[in-house]
């Protein structure tokens, strides 16, 4: 199963640092292979080099690609991560 | 006087960098070697190649191993959230996708694994030294740290003890220094240390606030400009060094290093005294909390009780939602671990603009307006319930308060005790035992509510003021927005007067009044909120002695006049420099906080 989600990213501090980190670490979780494709950029979803590679910033367009048995459930999980803030709000 | 002709006295030169973590530091310069290793290239042939992998596979098995074992002991001496920019190593070191660069290459270049790993490292990190991003770009010293620690162990080289084998007191100066060096400083022997690169949100920089050592990032070239056992000032207050300072520098910074020093000992030693002022008007300094194990922290800092324990943690970052047990085992945690202070549990504030993984929330236009917090719980009694079930059988450990966020009006806060009163009909019937009389509050921070506190106050036990969404619901200011933030003003006259309003409404009504929003820790306006009658100021644990120390150095009745006098000012500005030149002039040594 193959299933593509379009997303602009929401999350306050974008795709970097403990979001990426986060995001990386619930993709590997799933079986699916994951894509993260940016503009004309595709890097793989469960690599945090790759992820910091796109620097998708709060605003950034961007497109989920999932690729097996649990795809559905591996976008709707991961996009949730960029279209809200999952970390607290900090002084 | 003789030996000064014959040694001319070095120019003095002042440099400006980024203040990372405050303090002042005065000694001797000790330049921490770059130590960019540069691994000898070596031609393989093919026959080599699946040896060369091997050995890069035992290796990051080692490299991982030494990363789990720092993990560890940071996260045991310094906290759980230093730990966690270990995991991030860790995440490097797994990279499937690097892992199979590195190998790809190695087969085609058929050189050393060294100089293939090398290579690939530099071409990530020069794609990132070119991100207009700050955050983005202090990750590279995360990658270079994981680097460099592989590098090392593929070389066979011993862990650098440099940091350790300081012999004495000296500051630190350096390009860079990992999260690793910053773990490893002894904060004996290293009395600041100072940067070239860096930022304010590199964990270097965070590391040194918590290790409380002064220092200064982002000075450029500092280490090109300071030679071993020159003479520094660090000044980690306003991020300025001073190297080779004329004796009138000396003076002056030895002082404000007294001042300071003075300053946060006063703060450690009066920290568990009560909050009262000098004509005897006792408030509450509490500290507020997410996890059950910061309780630790806002102990150590002298709070009075826990004025906000935000519950949202449990339901972020998992499938499933969290179970009734789990929710009554932390928060009778917290219940017995603060007596005999209160908690005041916050009710599940999430919605629209927070991640709610387990459920299917639709995506909003104006997440902050929407389906959120009281009025999510309400429509979801289930989840409701099991919440408050939870909070209900704690309550029997401990002093426990329950608080509901986003009140808009008094119908919410009926429907809301009408299902609390349901739950406890069952534990009743169940046998269950839990506070009969629990105090039940709401969270002041919907403008609405604010307005008619007079009605709310008559069916709530206690108010407490959230003031970061009250200020941006009536501000009609996102603050996450860089455009507008300047209009996010917590003295704005109208936020006063709602504040004001709520805190009248409450005492007429014989009712405590709090405030846990980030304004109550806000140390310029502490003396205003306490001239308004605030009963409790909550904020994070490491302000609670400055909010503390402001509260026992004044009179009440001192600061009625100031807060009336904040009245009379028209714009939020004017109240702001009011109060700070007010903090200036009654409380001198705190305004050295005072950054800006």
């Amino acid at each position: 199963m193959l299933i593509r989600k379009e997303i602009v990213v929401a999350n306050r501090t974008g795709l970097h640092a403990r979001p990426a980190a986060i995001f990386v670490q619930i993709a590997n979780k799933f079986d699916s292979d994951i894509t993260i494709i940016k503009d004309a950029q595709e890097v793989n979803g469960k690599s945090i080099m790759g992820i910091l590679m796109l620097a998708a910033e709060k605003g950034a367009r961007i497109t989920i690609v999932a690729d097996g048995e649990d795809a559905e459930q591996a976008v709707e999980e991961l996009s949730g991560i960029l279209l809200y803030d999952i970390e607290p709000e900090q002084k | 006087m003789k030996e000064k002709k014959r040694t001319p006295a070095k120019k003095q030169i002042q440099l400006k960098g980024i203040p990372a973590a405050p303090g002042i530091a005065i000694g001797k310069a000790h330049v921490f070697g770059t130590e960019n290793v540069v691994p000898p290239e070596r031609t393989i042939s093919t026959r080599e190649i699946p040896a060369e992998i091997a050995r890069f596979k035992e290796v990051l098995k080692q490299t991982k191993k030494e990363i789990l074992a720092i993990e560890k002991k940071i996260s045991r001496e310094m906290g759980v959230e230093h730990g966690r920019i270990f995991s991030a190593h860790l995440l490097v070191l797994e990279d499937s996708v690097l892992v199979k660069e590195v190998i790809a290459r190695l087969k085609k270049r058929k050189k050393n694994i060294e100089t293939v790993f090398t290579e690939v490292l530099n071409r990530y990190i020069s794609v990132l030294s070119e991100a207009k991003d700050e955050y983005l770009r202090d990750r590279i010293s995360d990658i270079t740290d994981v680097g460099k620690r592989i590098l090392r162990n593929l070389l066979g080289e011993e862990e650098e003890k440099s940091m350790e084998g300081l012999k004495e007191k000296s500051i630190v100066i350096a390009y860079d220094l990992s999260p690793s060096d910053t773990a490893m400083m002894h904060k004996g022997r290293v009395l600041g240390f100072a940067t070239d690169i860096g930022g304010r949100t590199s964990h270097t920089a965070i590391m040194a606030k918590s290790l409380e050592i002064p220092a200064v990032v982002g000075l450029e070239s500092v280490t090109d400009i300071i030679k071993n056992g020159d003479q520094i000032i660090l000044d980690g207050i306003h991020g300025v060094i001073i190297v080779n300072p004329n004796k009138r520098f000396l003076e002056k910074y030895e002082k404000e290093k007294k001042k300071y020093e003075h300053l946060e000992r006063e703060l450690v030693e009066l920290r568990f005294l009560p909050s009262e002022t000098l004509d005897g008007k006792k408030v509450v300094v509490a500290g507020n909390i997410e996890l059950p194990e910061d309780v630790a922290s806002v102990i150590s800092h002298g709070a009075e009780g826990i004025g906000l324990y935000r519950t949202e943690y449990f339901y972020m970052n998992r499938r499933d939602l969290p179970s009734e047990e789990e929710q009554f085992n932390a928060y009778k945690s917290v219940a017995i671990r603060i007596k005999p202070n209160y908690v005041i549990v916050r009710t599940l504030d999430l919605g629209g603009d927070k991640f709610l993984s387990q459920l299917d929330v639709p995506k909003e236009m104006n997440p902050f307006l929407g389906w959120r917090a009281i009025r999510f719980c309400l429509a979801r009694p289930d989840i409701f319930k099991s919440q408050l079930r939870a909070i209900l059988r704690a309550s029997a450990y401990g002093k426990l308060k329950l608080m509901y966020p986003m009140i808009s009006g008094v119908a919410e806060m009926r429907k809301a005790n009408a299902l609390l009163e349901e739950v406890k009909d069952e534990l009743r019937t169940q046998g269950v035992p839990f506070n009969e009389d629990i105090p039940v509050g709401a969270m002041i921070e919907v403008p609405s509510a604010a307005i008619t506190s007079h009605i709310l106050a008559k069916e709530v036990d206690f108010f407490s003021i959230g003031t970061n969404d009250l200020i941006q619901y009536s501000l009609a200011v996102d603050r996450v927005n860089e455009k507008i933030a300047y209009l996010y003003e917590p003295t704005h006259p109208a936020v006063l007067s709602l504040i004001k309003n709520v805190i009248d409404n409450g005492h007429k009504e014989g009712i405590p009044v709090g405030m846990c929003g980030e304004m109550a820790g806000d140390v310029a306006l502490t003396m205003i909120l306490l001239g308004m009658g605030l009963d409790e100021f909550s904020t994070s644990p490491i302000a609670v002695p400055e909010v503390k120390k402001i509260v026992r150095s004044v009179n009440y009745s001192d600061a009625q006049k100031i807060a009336e006098k904040a009245f009379t000012f028209n714009t939020g500005k004017d109240v702001r420099e009011y109060a700070k030149g007010k903090l200036r002039e009654l409380v001198p040594d705190m305004a050295a906080e005072l950054m800006d």
